[in-house]
């Protein structure tokens, strides 16, 4: 183990997209999200790796993705405006398949908002905003110690499922210090994208394949193929044949959506028998373990259901977790973007909402209230 | 002599979408050819080639090419490929551009391309309108003509592509035409050639946008317009301001081999933090401190 030290959130993230291979940063100052580009500023041409302020961040996302088509293993960060700046080259991502990984730090919104001050007000917008159906992975870290783990983890899920990863981290984790003590690197389990090893005449790169994940093969590597936003055929040409078009949005779908066990990560706290069963993700989740202390101290029945990933939803795990609930409460730093999800899934009639949209953390006593309230 | 093969029929892929999306008549094939003339001459491995375009007419000329070829978004091709350059400086890499994509969507991307003189060989294809969208006015569309989105004439100064790309930092510009394919050719190896940012402007039409709104007749007519209108730099430079309006000038206006391009810049960094990859592909001093 190497020893424990003070860490921040963001710094986390960094070091822990380095520790997963990461070697190409490409991004756009915005708060609160600086510290990450600074960070692989300084630590990237250490390890061989490039970092490069571009002229926006809807650039600073394209040269990641042009990045990571020469097979180098790349990511951004940004906050909500510079987000929404990159959602069209996140659906290329997606259309392409092409694994990318994008940090948004969450500041409140809309617009400008306030800038330092937290919101998770982009739950929605990593699903929904680029334009189109497809499958997206986002995650949302709730410790400085999970800004390292799961930036590791977006990395491994992006390689593995050939799409981008969004990293959700609001404002409160990403500026938060606390000890952390993160594992040596030959303990870190590190995911590699497959590549083809057929003759490249025969290469595929959106064929059919195991996992529905076919390998993707580095430009400059002998195998001459072609990218396009366009929906493709199996060799990566334009098509408007529907017999073609199809197989592809089934085989995207199904690589998320199949895997959803293996891609789901949550945290469950004394949820056996409870009767109040609290849903959080991020900082929210931090006061809402602290309600439930405070609540059991009392010999209230309740527990915590802490999601990591949001997307693709953990309809399976809420479903089950909340099967006897008599109340699900979801605190959120937003008006309800994942209670909508938790809604569909228990609904409404049981769920509580919490909500704060002013640049507050909400706190312990705001979901103990909602616990206390008939 | 019939069976012969042409010099093209290997770097195009036979296999799919020919005839291509283009009007019967259109320039691009002009300067896609010019391109695959310019990398044989140079016997590069296609295998070492990347051809990356954005959104429009022009930016589906990498689909029939035989190389690394991939077709992004619109205006953003530089930076996709800047992104590229620096994880693979090894590659040769071509951007494909309209006159659109290049200097409206894609203007500020290709600014700091060219500040930055990163190693890349851009085409600006212009042919003054937005073709595949129908004949909107384009950054490029000179004053007064007509346009779908401009029908009583234009009234927005065009861009001087070349000028703009000196002052950016560019390190090659040069301008020919599709009349002029050797010379392109030339232009476009040149550009390659050079080791930072090169710009290559081909003065193209389209006569079933450009040409219908302006009733300047059909693919023919309009070759002719450009054959005649040009002239070469030497002698334009010997014309007054008002003699040399509504020419198009060809030429080289900018050669600067001698500034460093931005992947070496970058490199030194690399070696001066002691992360430069070794020629046997390790790292010079590789670890992992938190």
């Amino acid at each position: 183990m190497t020893t424990p030290k003070m860490m921040q959130g963001n710094e986390a993230c960094a070091a822990g997209a380095i520790a997963a291979g990461c070697r190409f940063f490409g991004g756009y100052p915005i708060t609160p999200s600086t510290d990450i580009a600074e960070y692989m500023a300084r630590e990237l041409p250490k390890h061989g790796g490039v970092f490069i302020q571009m002229e926006d961040e809807i650039a600073g996302l394209a040269a990641v993705i042009g990045a990571s088509v020469g097979g180098v293993k790349a990511m951004t960060a940004t906050s909500g405006p510079g987000f929404s700046l990159m959602q069209e080259n996140i659906g290329y991502a997606a259309m392409a398949e092409i694994p990318c990984v994008i940090v948004d730090v969450m500041r409140l919104g809309p617009s400008t908002g306030r800038p330092t001050s937290p919101s998770q007000g982009d739950v929605m917008q990593a699903r929904w905003g680029t334009h189109g159906d497809h499958p997206i992975i986002a995650v949302a870290p709730s410790s400085v110690d999970e800004c390292f783990g799961l930036t590791v983890r977006a990395f491994n899920l992006s390689e593995r499922y050939r799409t981008p990863v969004i990293l959700l981290i609001d404002e409160v984790v990403g500026h938060l210090r606390e000890k952390v003590t993160l594992p040596p690197p030959d303990q870190i389990r590190v995911l590699e994208r497959l590549r083809p090893t057929e003759p490249p005449e025969w290469y595929k790169p959106y064929g059919s394949a195991p996992g529905d994940v076919p390998a993707l093969a580095p430009f400059g590597s002998g195998y001459r193929y072609h990218i396009t936003g366009l929906h493709h055929d199996e060799a990566g040409f334009p098509t408007e044949r529907v017999d073609e078009v199809r197989p592809w949005t089934r085989r995207v779908f199904r690589k998320i959506k199949g895997n959803v066990q293996h891609i789901v990560r949550y945290e469950a706290e004394g949820v056996e028998g409870a009767r109040t069963i609290v849903v959080a993700y991020g900082a929210v989740a931090r006061s809402a373990r602290e309600a439930i202390k405070i609540a059991r101290a009392k010999r209230r029945k309740v527990g915590l259901l802490r999601l990591q990933t949001l997307w693709p939803f953990p309809t399976r795990v809420v479903s089950e977790v909340c099967r006897n609930a008599q109340r699900v409460i979801v605190p959120e730093m937003n008006l309800g973007q994942m209670a909508i999800e938790v809604e569909r899934i228990v609904g409404d009639r049981i769920v509580r909402r919490v909500n704060r949209i002013d640049g507050e953390l909400i706190t312990p006593q705001e979901i103990l209230e909602a616990m206390e309230t008939k | 002599m019939g069976n012969e093969k042409h010099s093209a029929y290997d770097y195009l892929r036979h296999s799919k979408k020919f005839p291509s999306v283009w009007c019967s008549g259109c320039g691009i094939g002009v300067v896609m050819g010019a391109i695959i003339r310019a990398v044989d001459s140079m016997a590069l491995d296609p295998n070492d080639v990347v051809v990356i375009s954005g959104i429009g007419c022009t930016s589906r000329m990498p689909v029939y090419l035989d190389f690394n070829t991939m077709h992004t978004t619109h205006g953003r091709a530089l930076a996709f490929a800047t992104g590229l350059k620096l994880a693979r400086p090894d590659l040769q890499i071509i951007a494909v551009m309209g006159d659109g994509d290049a200097l409206a969507i894609g203007g500020n991307h290709f600014i700091h391309a060219a500040r930055r003189n990163i190693g890349i060989t851009s085409i600006v294809v212009n042919n003054s309108i937005y073709g595949m969208t129908g004949g909107q006015v384009s950054p490029t569309t000179p004053m007064n003509m007509r346009a779908s989105t401009a029908p009583y004439g234009n009234i927005d100064p065009p861009f001087r592509i070349a000028e703009l790309s000196i002052a950016a930092g560019a390190a090659f510009v040069a301008r020919s035409t599709v009349y002029h394919s050797q010379e392109l050719e030339k232009y476009v190896r040149m550009g390659m050639e050079t080791p930072g940012f090169s710009v290559i402007e081909a003065v193209s039409y389209c006569h079933t946008t450009f040409g219908r709104l302006n009733k300047l007749g059909g693919a023919v007519e309009m070759m002719r317009q450009i054959k005649d209108a040009s002239i070469t730099k030497q002698a334009a430079d010997k014309l007054s301001a008002e003699e040399r309006a509504g020419r198009i000038v060809r030429g080289i206006f900018h050669h600067d081999s001698s500034r460093k391009e931005y992947t070496e810049l970058y490199r030194a960094i690399q070696e001066n933090a002691g992360g430069a990859e070794l020629a046997d592909g390790r790292i010079q001093k590789m670890e992992m401190t938190f």
